[in-house]
């Protein structure tokens, strides 16, 4: 979905909503793929859902001379379970995802998040390789992917390599994707017995970019809580765990909610400042954590 | 790899054969090439919801597509939905209710309600708000197309108003 | 309901009264809407503009040479280019004393002074081409500090943004009436608050869109365009183009909302006519989202600092407001951009007994895009204000809300009334609309629910608002004032040969039942079934001279005009009748299609023979009978300059006082239209204009940083109201006919979007109240409430 709020000052101010002339490669297979991305390095587009990549093409936020799309590599969707892991295909849709009974069970934290993500029109069509990519700080599925310690799976002309979630994002919508990278699939792992996970977000609007998201999954392992809307990528709140990491309770619900202001600094947007984004992401940990122990 | 694509698609039931501009987009290459003109920009980033049409059996946003990409595919537009008589009932109840006012949003409400009575069964008054919380209406209030959607869901089930 | 004799409205097989499906929906039901961007002609034109990308900036220099040449491209033209076809326009009326404005022009000719302001225009064959274009003009910029607060505009030594206006102040008026200062000295309690209005927009589902076409050969220029006002919209093309009054014509077929917003005369609209002479083709141009943000009109941003004072029984003793407003460097055209504070100034406090008023208004200009009357213009303003300190005066003074409304409004058999700053009431019905209110809400029910969830820490308010709404303007609105804006409306009705009507009338249609509107009117009149009349708005040649529809005057003066035709064309097809039947005409009726036998409804001859007649058969009649089946009448409003109507509206919502966010539960809205043509059609326009109020409470703002530059101009950063949060809004009326006319009807355009937000804004401060916090600042956000709350 859209993101640009456009608070850069540009020199010009041109309106325009017809994205510029580039040419279209309909990509059939992975190694096409690759061979565009040689061929054409930085001024090439991968296009999947496009539910982000259209709008900054209509409005020449983004000017790339080719634009390749995989949508037609069949290979790139499907969601199975692989040993200790569900692997994701790169496309698959986020209503494909949201409507799989697989997930549901195996990666409930996705499962809760899915029905967040703007709207049934945009979830018939966005994917979840590209909303890793896009890696949008305010977007659903990186906190979700980073609190599951998920793998993406990367390729290219070059091979194919492993990242962690934890890897993957680097700053404001930037990636360990390199120029001539795909993201092929994401492993998560499969959720054990007592597993448990809440999604919650506050949003100004259904289906709007959260204000504040929280992403908890408690395992057995430990607790992992990753925010989004707080930072220039999602955050995980590694004291506001540790201060609960002997179990929840009430006053220890109170000790995560002031721990976090050393996880957190969170810059403001349009919606809100930074103090009332950090106020709020107390406010979902005190949520969330009240859900966990009831769980 | 060029400008210019040619696609073969279906649009209503129809094979359409067509050399378009890479950068063209679904919703303008259904309003100029075709003159299916009752699928509307409204926005062209994806918001609004009034260039909701069907792809292979499922909504999206006409605005968020290249006509490029859909060699091969399906489209349904409220043009085709019409003819077909399969949301005879709901463009009823909207008439019934006066769910729609100007009308410019009225078919991307329409193609949208219509994917949620696919569903099938009765959702609540909050559910159909939640599923049609991307298509902006700026003239009714929203309250009659609820009504009117929620009538037809209730018809279609069976049931009759509480 | 009223006194008044039964006449044809209240016939038994009449429309008036009934909730009839609109026959001109189906086609868009069907997508089969003709908006101007479906509209397709030969050697069509596509414009788009290169607006400017600074708040204050001066044009050193544009060289257009590069994107001249790009394919696809037919002409590039700057303010130069256009001098000689445009003369330029100058946004002031005369009546408003003092009121002053600089000149404007299609295009910016040295100096752009808001962010958006169009520079130069592109036309090709394709919208794309056009676009591409615009990256190739190369301006040179010299940045101008900008003037973005009103505040700052007006304070001493501020720099005017039209030197030869020499200050910034467009327009300033001052009420004092009664004892104002007396009443605060012997008040018990005084309540104080400032109250912020943020600038928002209208954000219609269609663009702003037109299509000039001109043949050079006869001269002739044909506009499709999305208005509200086709022959004012022509009137200016001949003030301003070098164009005859033959030779103009306008034509507006589907309009995708309009809310006010497509009533202005904007820049890059006459930039497009020009083009159209210039190159004898036609040109299109279709607003997109992004440039809507920064070119549609925006609206509301005020900042009123306001008190009352109140004696301990809870009577409301004076009322003082100082409200300043910004609107942008220019007064918008031809209606100007004083309007909204005028009617603050107008309304806020009207509804009360209380004859002690003092407002005092300021208007700046400054480096924002213009600001103009918007759907409710003013009211949403005065009704907070208003309301928002009544709220405060109940709670100083221990008193129920709804009882300080009950002691203070003005009591239903006073009228007619007059207000402080001279607003003249006919009838209104304030009192049995609140009681009403309380009834159907169970207000005492929901007090009870809400002090039980108190006690479980759940928060919820409750919110009232009465209001007045401004409808049916008069001649002494704009027509005074020099612009060419008519307050009357002209109907013409004809039988056709097979007995079927149809109607030509000057007030437009925008979706909200105009049409069908006329035809109740003109079928339960003639006798005649609904789907027997064909109704023809929205075009210059082809409809009576009128103004349109605007100011909720479609039913109250439009409607007059139809049933006046209708029963000139009813005597005359009764005479017709007579002749034929050897009857007096008065011993004769029309029902169901038949001229049938008054006295007992025997049915004579159908209305098609009586056509056929009139029209082929002129042999078989008597001599020196000349049938006259077409008949035209006018309307405008004379006896009082506006026709208002009230209403009260209330909210009931929950608030998480944690997050500061609000949920809307249920939204309740009494009110008082006159008498309704259809009950339908009325709850419609009441809950879409809620919710615009709605949205103006807790979403819209125009989000503009220090150097003038909007900050939020896409549809997904500026938040407009959707379905997910809109409450289900309950309607009841009343109806106190409107005297003066035999219709009785008033308008019912504002009243939803009028009181909406004052009704919200007072629910979240009942919310808020047992916390000690309160908040005054629209939109209310959760940061706000938040801040309000000491949790930031």
């Amino acid at each position: 979905m859209l993101t640009p709020a456009r608070e850069t000052r540009r020199a010009r101010w041109e309106d325009v909503l017809k994205a510029p002339s580039f040419a279209y490669l309909r990509a059939s297979s992975l190694a096409q793929v690759f061979d565009a991305l040689a061929e054409h390095g930085e001024d090439a587009r991968i296009l999947a859902g496009g539910q982000s990549l259209v709008p900054a093409l209509n409005m020449r936020l983004s000017e790339p001379r080719l634009l390749i799309d995989i949508n037609p590599i069949a290979a790139l969707t499907g969601i199975e379970r692989r040993g200790g892991m569900l692997r994701i295909g790169a496309l698959t849709r986020h209503s494909e995802v949201g409507a799989s009974p697989l997930v549901a069970r195996l990666a409930p934290l996705i499962h809760q998040a899915i029905p967040h993500i703007a709207h049934p029109a945009i979830r018939n069509r966005g994917t979840f390789g590209g909303s890793l990519a896009q890696a949008d700080p305010a977007a659903e599925l990186p906190a979700c992917v980073l609190a599951l310690d998920a793998v993406l799976h990367l390729a290219s002309r070059r091979g194919e390599r492993a990242v962690s979630a934890r890897d993957f994002f680097r700053a404001l919508y930037e990636t360990a994707l390199a120029p001539d990278e795909v993201i092929t699939a994401i492993d998560v792992p499969v959720a054990p017995q007592g597993t448990r996970s809440v999604f919650v977000e506050l949003a100004r609007r259904r289906g709007d970019y959260a204000l504040v998201g929280l992403a908890a999954e408690a395992r057995e392992v430990g607790l992992r809580l990753v925010f989004f809307g707080v930072g220039n990528k999602p955050v995980e709140a590694g004291a506001a765990s540790a201060a609960l990491a002997a179990g929840i309770t009430a006053e220890r619900i109170a000790a995560a909610q002031a721990a976090l202001a050393r996880d957190l600094d969170p810059p403001g947007d349009l919606q809100a400042d930074g103090a009332t984004k950090l106020h709020l992401a107390r406010v979902l940990l005190g949520r969330a954590a009240r859900a966990l122990m009831a769980a | 790899m060029s400008e210019s694509v040619d696609i073969r698609l279906t649009v209503n039931g129809q094979a359409v054969a067509r050399r378009v501009a890479a950068r063209q987009s679904l919703v303008d290459f259904l309003r100029e090439e075709l003159g299916l003109t009752g699928t509307r920009a409204g926005c062209e980033h994806g918001v609004c919801g009034a260039c909701t049409l069907r792809l292979d059996g499922a909504i999206v946003r006409a605005c968020l597509l290249f006509a490029a990409q859909l060699d091969g595919a399906s489209i349904e537009t409220i043009e085709g939905l019409s003819r077909s008589g399969e949301i005879a009932d709901l463009q009823a109840a909207f008439h019934q209710h006066n769910a729609l006012q100007c009308g410019f949003c009225t078919a991307g409400i329409l193609v949208a309600a219509a994917a949620l009575l696919r569903r099938g069964g009765v959702p609540s008054r909050a559910e159909i708000r939640d599923f049609l919380s991307g298509n902006y209406c700026r003239c009714t209030g929203y309250h009659a197309i609820i009504d009117a959607v929620e009538a037809t869901c209730r018809a279609r089930a069976g049931k009759s108003a509480p | 309901m009223s006194e008044r004799p039964l006449s044809f409205l209240d016939r038994p097989n009449s429309y008036i009264g009934k909730s009839v499906p609109r026959p001109n929906a189906q086609r868009l039901l069907q997508g089969r809407g003709v908006f101007v961007d479906d509209i397709r002609l030969p050697r069509l034109l596509h414009a788009a503009f290169l607006r400017s990308p600074y708040a204050h900036a001066r044009i050193k220099h544009i060289d257009t040479a590069a994107a001249s040449r790009r394919p696809g491209v037919v002409r590039v033209v700057t303010a130069a280019d256009l001098a000689g076809l445009c003369t330029p326009w100058v946004g002031v009326l005369t009546h408003l004393k003092g009121m002053k404005s600089a000149p404007q022009h299609p295009l910016a000719r040295d100096r752009a002074c808001w962010q958006g302001e169009p520079v130069a225009a592109v036309a090709a064959e394709s919208r794309a081409e056009a676009e591409d274009a615009l990256a190739e003009i190369a301006v040179e910029w010299e940045e101008l500090p900008p003037l973005a607060s009103a505040e700052a505009a007006l304070a001493p030594g501020a720099r005017a943004i039209h030197d030869t206006l020499g200050d910034n102040l467009a327009f300033a008026r001052a009420v004092d009436a009664g004892a104002v200062d007396d009443a605060f000295a012997r008040a018990d309690a005084v309540v104080a608050e400032t109250f912020t209005f943020a600038r928002h927009t209208g954000v219609c589902p269609e663009p702003r869109s037109i299509l000039a076409e001109f043949d050079p050969g006869d001269r002739r220029l044909t506009l499709y365009c999305s208005s509200q006002a086709p022959h004012m919209m022509k009137e200016i093309v001949l003030r301003h183009f070098p164009l005859a009054e033959t030779d103009v014509r306008v034509v507006c077929r589907d309009v995708g909302g309009s809310y006010g917003v497509k009533i202005h005369v904007y820049p890059d609209e006459m930039a497009v006519i020009a083009l159209a002479l210039l190159l004898g083709r036609p040109v299109k141009f279709v607003a997109d989202r992004l440039e809507s943000f920064v070119s549609d009109i925006h609206a509301r941003e005020h900042r009123v600092a306001a008190r009352m004072a109140v004696s301990r029984t809870g009577e409301i003793l004076a009322i003082a407001i100082d409200d300043l407003t910004g609107i942008g460097p220019y007064s918008t055209y031809p209606r100007s951009s004083a309007v909204e504070g005028n009617q603050i100034v107008g309304l806020t406090g009207s509804w009360y007994r209380s004859a002690n008023y003092r407002a005092r208004l300021r208007v700046a200009f400054q480096t924002k895009p213009p600001m103009s009357q918007y759907r409710a213009v003013g009211h949403p303003i005065a009704c907070a204000v208003t309301e928002g300190l009544v709220d405060l005066a109940a709670r100083a003074i221990a008193m129920d809300p709804a009882e300080l409304r009950r002691r203070n409004l003005i009591a239903d058999e006073a009228y007619p009334w007059k207000s402080p700053a001279g607003l003249l009431f006919e009838k209104l019905s304030h009192q049995r609309a609140l009681e009403r209110m309380l009834e159907l809400m169970d207000y005492e029910g929901l007090r009870r629910e809400q002090r039980d969830l108190r006690a479980k820490g759940i928060h919820r308010g409750i919110g009232l608002a009465s209001f007045v709404e401004i409808t049916n303007p008069g001649p002494a609105f704009y027509g005074v004032g020099g612009a060419p804006i008519s307050a009357q409306d002209g109907c013409s009705v004809r039988l056709e040969p097979g007995g079927s009507v149809t109607c030509a009338i000057s007030v437009t249609e925008q979706g909200q039942g105009t049409e069908t509107m006329v035809a109740q009117i003109v079928a339960s009149v003639l006798g005649v079934a609904l789907a027997r009349v064909r109704v023809v708005t929205g075009d210059t040649e082809r409809t009576p001279y009128g103004g349109g529809t605007w100011a909720s005057r479609g039913t109250g003066i439009g409607g007059e005009a139809a049933l006046q035709a209708a029963k000139a064309l009813r005597a005359n097809i009764l005479d017709l009748a007579g002749a034929m039947l050897q009857a007096a005409p008065g011993d004769l009726d029309i029902a169901e299609g038949w001229i049938v036998d008054a006295e007992t409804g025997a049915r004579r001859i159908g209305l098609e023979e009586v056509g056929r007649a009139g029209y082929f058969r002129g042999d078989t009649l008597p001599p020196l009978t000349q049938p006259e089946l077409m008949a035209t009448r006018h309307h405008q409003p004379r006896d009082y300059p506006f026709a208002f109507t009230n209403g009260v509206q209330a909210s009931w919502l929950e608030l998480d006082i944690e997050t500061g966010f609000v949920r809307l539960l249920k939204h309740w809205v009494v009110e008082d239209c006159g008498r309704m043509v259809s009950p339908l059609l009325v709850d419609e326009q009441i809950r879409g204009g809620v919710v615009q109020g709605l949205g103006a409470a807790l979403f819209e703002e125009c989000l503009y940083d220090a150097a003038g530059q909007l900050r939020n101009g896409t549809l997904a950063d500026y938040l407009v109201p959707m379905a997910a949060e809109m409450p289900d809004i309950e309607v009841a009326h009343l109806e106190t006919p409107l005297a003066g006319t035999e219709l009785g009807a008033k308008g019912i355009g504002e009243a939803g979007t009028a009181g909406a937000p004052a009704a919200v804004m007072n629910a979240i401060n009942d919310a808020l109240a047992p916390l000690g916090a309160r908040v005054s600042e629209q939109p209310i956000t959760p940061a706000r409430i938040l801040r309000a709350l000491g949790r930031l």
